[in-house]
């Protein structure tokens, strides 16, 4: 079977789980190459990596690639592409992951599909468009398929495999070593997974009513595991930090489950949830028409039912 | 300093967005034009760079003849002019064409410094900011969510999962925008009156120099293969909190193996 090189998304050498979500994929269609770009490589990024199937591993470890926004990533992906001639190209649905597929797209003159949820045999990638209100089906017609696929679309399942490393030079261009950065500024977020990668999410809204209240989500959130999100009133009010922000113009997630407190649920706001797979919801208004969409859903006062859902979750550990 | 705004009309996102069942593109007629959002904060942020330091602020923007109501609206926010890049050669192009036919605009407009939205409600394929700064060999600062200009140089703070990247660059340059850049203004009456002076120049792809086997949608790089409206999720459980409503809940996430 061919290779389909899979971009590692990784954070100071640690492998991010969409990775592995992607190297499943990967090696439901194909032979997973994982491409690790930047320093921080270690055995144990070998070894994770190698778990999820990756039956090779190319390096490129120089430290300048990470130097720079998204463009020397881009340069090492189009150097493999050319080298290689693989099959596929797959990278996390981030914001650089985008960046990347998308500057790679231009220097392999290829296709490029944005935020799959799914991809199939021929590489025809699902996508969920317009907050989640359309399916399309869509496929790569020149070139080497680029695919971005959204956190959490796969399961990541053990499938181990060689992990035969193989180093990679590329000599960056100038162009790639235009926007420098300078300094990595890194907010707290203490214990919690990442948003788009968790497998739970709560999310506080409007009815939260203020900074302060968004204690009360945190608490919910920490008894399950879970990530903190906010709608956009939330963000908006300075409530809590704006990249916690689900919908539209902020975050999309799509865990296994969604947790919303005080949101009413516009389409805005769907449109970075819709596609999450247990939708529960907590509002005072039971017209709000996140009910629409809630798996379970309790009309009432979230400062009641809140506390009292992460008591009993407590009592139930 | 020559600041040039990309703008994209998208359908409302209030009402309903459809695809086309003949051709599978965006149906632009079903629902109402509106200047992509995020687009909003990258004019005001275009108009405050203006203020600071001097020059002038164009508005580009690629697509149907519709689109002039868009371009209207930013230049009522105070933009000075505008380019209605307008070809039906252009219809259906991909974001790999829509990036080469805008950077082509732009290399025949001029720039010091491009700024956009990071991504369109419509599309959302989050791309096109790194493919303009790609195609044009421009710095690309992208998610920005402050910019200092300070001479040729240029600063900003990139939001990222962990908090943000100060990154750095010379102009010309790319820069997209977050929405927690700014506020954008809304335009006054004096504003709107004044924009229906403004000069619009439209473009076509020979004007732009558009090489025409690289755009439209016979041209694209990918190709929708089938669409279809979503099923509705199977109707939930929705109770009342009679004093038991947090119980409840964790009951539910009991059976579905949440905790």
């Amino acid at each position: 079977m061919s290779e389909i090189l899979v971009l590692v998304d990784h954070v100071d050498g640690d492998v991010k789980k969409v990775t592995l979500e992607l190297l499943t994929l990967a090696g439901s269609l194909g032979t997973p190459a994982a491409v690790w770009a930047g320093s921080g490589y270690s055995d144990a990024a070998k070894a994770k990596l190698a778990e999820y199937g990756a039956e090779k591993i190319y390096v490129a470890a120089a430290d300048e690639i990470g130097d720079y926004v998204s463009a020397p990533k881009a340069e090492v992906l189009a150097h493999l592409v050319a080298e290689r001639s693989p099959a596929a190209v797959f990278l996390a649905a981030t914001g650089e992951g985008k960046e990347i597929a998308g500057r790679l797209a231009i220097k392999t003159d290829s296709g490029v599909i944005s935020d799959a949820v799914g991809v199939g045999e021929g590489f025809v990638a699902e996508q969920s468009i317009f907050g989640g209100g359309v399916n399309v089906r869509s496929r790569v017609t020149k070139g080497t398929p680029i695919i971005t696929v959204r956190p959490n679309s796969t399961a990541p399942v053990a499938a181990p495999a060689a992990g035969a490393e193989e180093k990679v030079e590329v000599a960056l261009s100038d162009a790639a070593r235009a926007a420098r950065i300078v300094e990595r500024v890194v907010q707290e977020k203490g214990a919690r997974p990442e948003l788009t990668e968790a497998a739970i999410v709560v999310s506080g809204g409007r009815g939260v009513g203020s900074g302060e209240n968004f204690a009360i989500i945190e608490k919910l959130a920490d008894a399950l595991g879970a990530a903190v999100g906010a709608s956009r009133a939330a963000t908006d009010a300075g409530w809590y930090p704006h990249q916690f922000q689900v919908g539209q113009t902020g975050k999309t997630v799509s865990p296994q489950l969604y947790i919303a407190a005080g949101i009413s649920g516009a389409i805005q706001h769907r449109a970075g949830m819709q596609t999450s797979k247990t939708i529960v919801v907590i509002n005072k208004d039971a017209e709000a028409p996140l009910f629409e969409i809630a798996d379970f859903g309790v009309v009432g006062d979230l400062f009641q039912v809140v506390p009292q859902l992460t008591e009993e979750i407590e009592k139930r550990k | 300093m020559n600041i040039v705004v990309c703008v994209k009309q998208v359908p409302d996102t209030a009402t309903e967005r459809k695809l086309r069942s003949d051709d599978k593109t965006l149906d632009r007629d079903a629902a109402d034009g509106v200047v992509n959002e995020l687009d909003e904060y990258a004019v005001e942020e275009a108009l405050r760079l203006k203020e600071a330091h001097g020059g002038e602020v164009t508005v580009l923007s690629m697509g149907p003849a519709k689109t002039t109501e868009t371009i209207r609206k930013a230049l009522a926010m105070g933009a000075d002019k505008a380019v209605h890049l307008h070809d039906d050669a252009l219809y259906g192009s991909d974001a790999l064409g829509t990036s080469y036919a805008l950077s082509q605009a732009l290399k025949k407009i001029g720039y010091d410094l491009v700024i956009l939205g990071s991504e369109s409600t419509d599309a959302r394929t989050g791309m096109l900011p790194a493919m303009l700064a790609e195609r044009l060999g421009t710095p690309q600062l992208t998610l920005a969510s402050k910019v200092e200009v300070d001479g040729s140089s240029i600063k900003v703070e990139r939001i990222t999962d962990y908090g943000y990247d100060k990154v750095e660059a010379s102009l010309p340059a790319v820069v997209s925008v977050v929405e927690k850049i700014n506020e954008p203004r809304y335009p006054s009456f004096k504003g709107i009156m004044a924009a229906k002076k403004k000069p619009v120049e439209t473009l076509g792809v020979a004007d732009a120099e558009i090489a025409a086997d690289q755009v439209g949608l016979a041209n694209s790089w990918s190709e929708v293969v089938e669409f279809a409206v979503a099923p509705p999720r199977a109707a939930g459980t929705v109770v009342k909190d009679e004093g038991d409503g947090g119980a409840k809940a964790a009951e539910f996430l009991a059976s579905k193996k949440f905790v």
